[in-house]
């Protein structure tokens, strides 16, 4: 997915040159391609995120689409202030960009895991989230992130993602739930990012062999409302999020749904203990995903 | 002229803040002659020449001197801190002639040099205080500054050698501040930043490296009892001190 989104990124380049990435010192062997063809067009702030996020915000404010990259915790908990008052309050055209979501970086350990970010990111009130489970949807929210000025989320994955077919929609929008597999009952398996292939394999048990699969990339503060649209022709929810349940998917929805249908929201969540020992992220996900 | 100015400013900031409850008197009065030179002689409505003030706690000085340059009416002025107006305490962008949103220190020198990369044709003025250099955001940007060599940023910090709650020498040393930015690759002036020939100059001064203006001013400048007193970081005025105050000015 991170070369997909460096070649979207180039794409856009040669339609629009007031487009810029800067990157706090990771993207090796991801970044080249734009660094080779558009080095105005790329910076290395190196190890820094307070001054990236901040430095964003200064370019964005000339006119320029920024986008700054790192991994998970380090481009949103570290900068997390800045992201706040200098990009999401000046509502600047700024995308935060976050590799390795949940888990995906197991064996590195919890300071690269990132299973509190949506938490944070979603309560910056301009702020969207786009979440893409693989490569199409990806480009997708590419197409919207262009399109649509404003601060944002881009939470990318680093594994090998889920593909699917079974899709109607052109363009995405800000609170659309994509229908990947129809089901018989009036229950579903919801999840956002990469979180789709949990979605799948849950699916395969007979229990849930007949709910609905959504997938949902992009979703905001300000879309809370459009979600009910969705919400109130279920009796049953399963979300399935790499993600802490405290502020994570499936706390939105349940936000979003408000009390107000009769519709039990279930989760699969990670648990909110601290990882102490060592695992990759198919061990990791065993011990601590939970529901 | 400058000197006329600074003290119509200073009585203004003492009469809203005497009106408003208002405190950070003293960070207020310190930076109003460099307010002064920079908006005399800088940044014009003329010119894309901008001034990010980081220490946004001292906004009100900032919003008097717009206001007297007519970037800002008396009529936003007075709403200074009122509910339902957008004359916040901090700096903010909502105020006209304001540009960035300030409060929490630590903000302005990145943002800056973000613009300044970018945009090397205009002049970015970015006005720090001292306590705010315990911030490790700015040595971050410090750093970035001096690498990619923004010479079209001018940063002045107001060294008035007091932070919120003592004296910045107890609290967290920053001498010699002088050496520690010139081996950072910055060009250092030291300069009285109350006499407004010095401030003149020194933003003037021709540099291949980007300069670092340590303005060494007294806080609370203009008003005896305010002068290097800690209190009036936070104290507000009463009507008998107002009168006091005036009179010095």
């Amino acid at each position: 997915m991170r070369k997909e989104f460096i070649k979207a990124i180039c794409d856009q380049l040669k339609k629009n040159k007031k487009l810029f990435l800067l990157v706090g010192d990771l993207g090796y062997g991801m970044i080249e391609p734009l660094v080779k063809k558009y080095p105005n067009s790329f910076l290395n702030v190196g190890v820094a995120e307070q001054n990236m996020a901040g430095v964003a915000a200064g370019i964005a404010s000339e006119g320029y689409q920024v986008f700054i990259y790192s991994i998970a915790n380090f481009s949103t908990f570290r900068c997390a202030e800045q992201i706040r008052n200098d990009i999401d309050y000046h509502n600047l055209n700024v995308t935060v960009v976050s590799v390795g979501s949940g888990l995906e970086y197991g064996k590195l350990g919890y300071s690269h895991h990132a299973l509190q970010d949506l938490a944070l990111m979603r309560t910056f009130p301009n702020t969207k989230i786009i979440s893409p489970a693989n490569e199409f949807e990806l480009n997708k929210s590419m197409n919207y992130i262009f399109k649509n000025p404003g601060p944002k989320y881009l939470r990318l994955s680093k594994e090998e993602t889920v593909k699917y077919t079974s899709i109607k929609k052109t363009n995405f929008k800000d609170g659309d739930w994509i229908l990947i597999k129809k089901g018989k009952l009036n229950k579903a398996i919801v999840s956002t990012g990469n979180s789709l292939k949990k979605s799948f394999e849950l699916s395969m048990f007979k229990k849930f062999k007949d709910f609905y699969i959504y997938s949902v990339p992009i979703w905001s503060m300000k879309s809370k409302k459009l979600h009910q649209n969705y919400l109130k022709k279920f009796s049953e929810l399963m979300v399935v999020e790499t993600h802490l349940e405290d502020g994570g998917f499936s706390s939105y929805l349940r936000e979003a749904a408000k009390n107000q249908y009769k519709l039990k929201i279930k989760s699969i969540s990670i648990s909110p203990k601290v990882v102490g020992e060592v695992g990759d992220k198919a061990f990791l996900e065993k011990k601590y995903l939970r529901n | 002229m400058y000197k006329k100015i600074s003290s119509l400013i200073r009585k203004k900031i003492l009469e809203i803040a005497y009106i408003k409850k208002a405190n950070h008197i003293g960070s207020n009065l310190s930076i109003v002659d460099i307010l002064v030179v920079l908006y005399k002689d800088q940044i014009k409505k003329n010119n894309n020449n901008k001034l990010i003030l980081s220490k946004g706690h001292a906004c009100l000085s900032l919003y008097c001197i717009l206001n007297y340059f007519k970037f800002l009416s008396s009529k936003n002025l007075d709403k200074y801190s009122d509910n339902n107006s957008v004359m916040m305490s901090h700096a903010s962008h909502k105020v006209p002639g304001v540009f960035f949103s300030t409060g929490s220190l630590g903000h302005g020198l990145s943002y800056a040099a973000g613009k300044c990369y970018i945009n090397k044709k205009d002049k970015i003025f970015v006005l720090l205080s001292d306590g705010e250099l315990n911030e490790g955001s700015n040595w971050e940007a410090l750093l970035f500054i001096a690498h990619h060599k923004l010479t079209n940023l001018i940063i002045i910090v107001d060294y008035n050698k007091l932070q919120g709650i003592d004296h910045v020498d107890k609290v967290i040393k920053l001498d010699p501040i002088d050496k520690k930015l010139k081996s950072f690759g910055f060009d250092v002036l030291s300069i009285n930043g109350h006499k407004h020939l010095e401030i003149k100059k020194a933003i003037k001064k021709k540099h291949k490296k980007p300069l670092f203006i340590i303005a060494n001013t007294i806080k609370g400048k203009g008003v005896d009892f305010m002068e290097n007193k800690v209190l009036w970081h936070y104290k507000s005025l009463d009507l008998d001190l107002l009168g006091k105050a005036l009179k010095q000015l």
